[in-house]
C-alpha cells in the first residue's frame, strides 16, 4: 500500500515538469486573450516561448542520464539527448531577436498613439 | 567541384551573403548599392531556375550541411539522418522558382521605388533575409529548420511591414503580423517537439517512413495545418495578411505573396509526404476544401468593396490562397477515395500547382502596378485617381495582363489552372466549381472597377503631371508580365516539364523518403 503511494508520488513528481509546461502555456494564452496592454501581451508571448523551450528540453530528458559530452563525463550508461538542447538554444536566440523587435515596435506604437491600450490602437480596419 | 551538386547550398547562401554584405555596399554610394542589389537578386533567381531545371524528370536534390560529404545523409552506421538536410524535389522547385523570380522582380522594382527614401541599410538586408527565409522553407528537409526559416522570414517581414515607421498604420500592421506569427511559430515548435519526443528525429523523410496514425500524430497534424494555413492567409485568420500587404513597400509585398506560398508549401508537404495516411482519411481534405472555399468567397467579396488599391489586392491574395487550398483538399479527397477517382485528384493537384505559379506572378505584378500608381500619384485611394491610362500606358497594359491572368479569362494562364481545379472539383461536390465561378466573376468585377477608377475617365486636374514609372520599376513589372505571357502561351510545356513532375513527386512519398535516407 505504502509502496504504491510512493510510486504514485514518484510518478507525479516525474510528470510535474509536463504539468508546469501545460500551466505556462495556458497562462500565456489566457493573458494574450484577456490583457489589453501591449507590454503584457509581449510578456505573454515570451512566457509561451519559455514554456515551449521547457517542453523541448523535457523531450530529451532521460532519467538518471549524464551530460551528453563524452570527454567531460567519460563512459556512461545513459545520457540526456543533446539534440533538443541544441534546438532550444536556437529557439532562445530566435526568441531574443523577436522580443527585441517586438519591444521596439511597442515603443513606436506608443510614440504614434500615445497609449498601449489595444482598444485604442485601431486604425486598420476592414 | 560540380556546381550542380551544390545548388541547394547556393540557393540560401547567396541571399544570406547579400544580406550581410549589403550595409557595406550601401556605404559605397548609390550606383554600387543598386548594382549590388540587382546582382544578388539575379544570382538568387539563377540558382532558383537552375534548381528547377535540375529537378526535371523527377530528380531529387539532397544536400547535407556540416557533414564530411555533401551527399552523405547517414554517416557511420546511423540508421536515420542526423544532420541538417536540404531536400528539393520537383514540387519544392516550383515554389523555389516562384520565390526567386518574385524576389528579382521586387528588387528591380525597389531600386527606383525606394530611391526617394533613406534607410537602405535596413531595407536591403531585410529584403535578402526575407528571400533567404522563404527559399529555405521550400528547400529544407527537416521540421526544425522549417521553423527556423519561417522565423527568419517572419522577422524580416515584420521589419519590412513596419519599414515606414513614421506611419502609425505601418507600425500597427507590423505589430499585428508579429503577434500572430509568433503564436503560430510557437505552436509549430510544440508540434516539432512532440514529433521529436516520439520518434527521436526531426527529419521529414525519416518521420514519413515511421509515421503511425495515433492520437498524438492527429494533434500534431492539426497544429501544423492550422499554423501553415494561418500563415498563408486562409480565411478566418487572414487579417494580418491584408494589413501587411497594404502597409509594406510595394516591392516587398510582391515578395510577401510568395512567402505565404512557402507556408503553403509546408502545408502540402506535411499533408502529402509526412502524414499521407492520416491526411488521406477525408477529414483533412474536407477541412482544406471548406477553409479554401470560404477564403475564396470571403476574400473576393471584401476585395470588391475596398477603396484602397493595395488593400484590395491583399484581399485578392486571400481569395487566391483559397483556390490553392481547395485544389489540394480535392486532391487529398479524390486520391483517398480511390475507385477511379485518382485521375481527378491528380488533375486537381496539377491545376493547384499551376495556379500557385500564376498566383505568385499575377498577384506580384498587381502589387507592383499598385506601387507604380502610388509612385506616380502619391495616393492609394482609388477615388482620388482617374484617367491615368494616357500618362501611364505601360502600367495600364501590364495591369490588364495580370488582372486577366488571375481572374481566369481565356486564353490566359489563369483559365487553364482554374479549369483544371474546377473540373476535378466537380467530382467531389458540384458546389465547388460553382463557388469558383462566382469568385472568378467577382474578381473580374473588382479588377474592372480598379481599371475604370484608376486608368479610364477624364484626367484629374491634380494628376495631369503624373508620369510613367521609371525604367527600373517597368523592368521589374515587365519580368513578371513576360513570365505570365510565357505561362499563357506555353501551358503545355510547363505542364509537361514542371507541373506533371511536381504532382508526381508529391504523390510518391516513398521517393522522398528514399532520398532522405541516402538512396536506400
Amino acid at each position: 500500500m505504502t509502496d504504491s503511494i510512493a510510486e504514485n508520488a514518484l510518478d507525479f513528481v516525474g510528470n510535474a515538469p509536463y504539468v508546469v509546461v501545460a500551466l505556462l502555456v495556458l497562462m500565456s494564452l489566457y493573458a494574450m486573450l484577456t490583457q489589453k496592454n501591449l507590454i503584457k501581451i509581449c510578456i505573454a508571448i515570451s512566457i509561451l516561448g519559455a514554456s515551449v523551450n521547457m517542453f523541448l528540453v523535457l523531450m530529451g530528458y532521460r532519467h538518471g542520464g549524464g551530460i551528453p559530452i563524452h570527454y567531460l563525463k567519460g563512459a556512461q550508461e545513459s545520457m540526456v539527448l543533446p539534440t533538443p538542447q541544441c534546438l532550444t538554444l536556437t529557439a532562445i536566440v530566435i526568441a531574443l531577436a523577436t522580443t527585441a523587435l517586438m519591444l521596439s515596435l511597442v515603443i513606436m506604437v506608443n510614440k504614434h498613439y500615445g497609449t498601449l491600450d489595444i482598444d485604442e490602437i485601431r486604425r486598420l480596419r476592414g | 567541384m560540380n556546381v550542380r551538386d551544390h545548388l541547394p547550398a547556393f540557393l540560401v547562401m547567396v541571399p544570406l551573403l547579400g544580406s550581410f554584405l549589403s550595409p557595406v555596399a550601401v556605404s559605397f554610394g548609390k550606383t554600387v548599392r543598386n548594382v549590388f542589389f540587382v546582382a544578388f537578386a539575379a544570382l538568387t533567381l539563377l540558382a532558383g531556375a537552375a534548381i528547377c531545371v535540375a529537378t526535371f524528370g523527377g530528380n531529387i536534390l539532397v544536400y547535407v550541411m556540416g557533414g564530411e560529404s555533401f551527399a552523405l545523409t547517414m554517416p557511420s552506421g546511423m540508421s536515420y539522418p542526423v544532420r541538417i538536410l536540404f531536400e528539393i524535389d520537383a514540387f519544392g522547385a516550383v515554389f523555389i522558382f516562384c520565390v526567386s523570380a518574385a524576389a528579382f522582380a521586387g528588387a528591380l522594382f525597389s531600386v527606383n521605388y525606394m530611391e526617394r527614401f533613406s534607410g537602405w541599410k535596413r531595407f536591403m538586408p531585410l529584403y535578402f533575409l526575407l528571400t533567404a527565409g522563404a527559399l529555405g522553407m521550400c528547400a529544407t528537409g527537416d521540421m526544425f529548420n522549417f521553423f527556423v526559416f519561417a522565423e527568419l522570414a517572419s522577422i524580416a517581414s515584420f521589419g519590412l511591414t513596419a519599414f515606414w515607421r513614421d506611419k502609425p498604420e505601418a507600425v500597427e500592421a507590423g505589430f499585428k503580423y508579429m503577434f500572430v506569427s509568433q503564436i503560430a511559430a510557437m505552436l509549430l515548435l510544440i508540434a516539432t517537439g512532440a514529433l521529436y519526443g516520439k520518434y527521436n528525429a526531426v527529419n521529414m523523410g525519416f518521420l514519413a517512413s515511421v509515421m503511425e496514425s495515433g492520437t498524438m500524430e492527429r494533434v500534431v497534424l492539426a497544429l501544423i495545418i492550422s499554423v501553415t494555413a494561418f500563415r498563408c492567409g486562409a480565411f478566418p485568420m487572414h487579417t494580418h495578411m491584408t494589413d501587411a500587404c497594404a502597409e509594406a513597400p510595394c516591392g516587398v509585398t510582391c515578395l510577401l505573396v510568395t512567402v505565404s506560398q512557402a507556408s503553403f508549401y509546408g502545408l502540402v508537404r506535411v499533408c502529402y509526404s509526412i502524414f499521407p495516411n492520416l491526411a488521406g482519411g477525408g477529414t483533412v481534405g474536407w477541412l482544406l476544401i471548406v477553409m479554401g472555399s470560404m477564403s475564396m468567397i470571403f476574400g473576393v467579396m471584401m476585395a470588391v468593396i475596398q477603396h484602397d488599391i493595395k488593400r484590395l489586392m491583399g484581399y485578392h491574395s486571400v481569395s487566391q490562397a483559397g483556390y490553392l487550398l481547395t485544389a489540394m483538399g480535392v486532391g487529398l479527397l479524390a486520391l483517398g477515395r480511390g475507385g477511379g477517382m485518382e485521375g481527378y485528384g491528380l488533375a486537381s493537384i496539377k491545376g493547384g500547382l499551376f495556379h500557385a505559379m500564376n498566383y505568385s506572378f499575377c498577384n506580384g505584378l498587381l502589387f507592383l502596378c499598385a506601387g507604380s500608381l502610388y509612385y506616380a500619384t502619391g495616393t492609394r485611394g482609388l477615388d482620388k485617381m482617374g484617367g491615368l491610362a494616357r500618362n501611364m500606358p505601360w502600367t495600364a497594359a501590364m495591369f490588364v495582363v495580370a488582372a486577366a491572368g488571375i481572374s481566369g479569362l481565356p486564353p490566359f494562364n489563369g483559365f487553364v489552372s482554374k479549369w483544371m481545379i474546377f473540373g476535378s472539383g466537380f467530382a467531389v461536390h458540384p458546389i465547388l466549381p460553382a463557388l469558383g465561378m462566382v469568385t472568378s466573376v467577382l474578381a473580374l468585377a473588382s479588377f474592372v472597377k480598379v481599371f475604370q477608377a484608376a486608368f479610364l475617365g477624364p484626367p484629374r486636374a491634380k494628376l495631369i503631371a503624373a508620369r510613367e514609372a521609371p525604367y527600373g520599376m517597368l523592368a521589374g513589372m515587365g519580368l513578371l508580365a513576360v513570365l505570365i505571357l510565357l505561362l499563357t502561351l506555353f501551358p503545355g510545356w510547363f505542364m509537361g516539364n514542371v507541373f506533371d513532375n511536381a504532382a508526381e513527386a508529391l504523390l510518391r512519398p516513398q521517393d522522398y523518403i528514399r532520398a532522405a535516407m541516402g538512396g536506400r
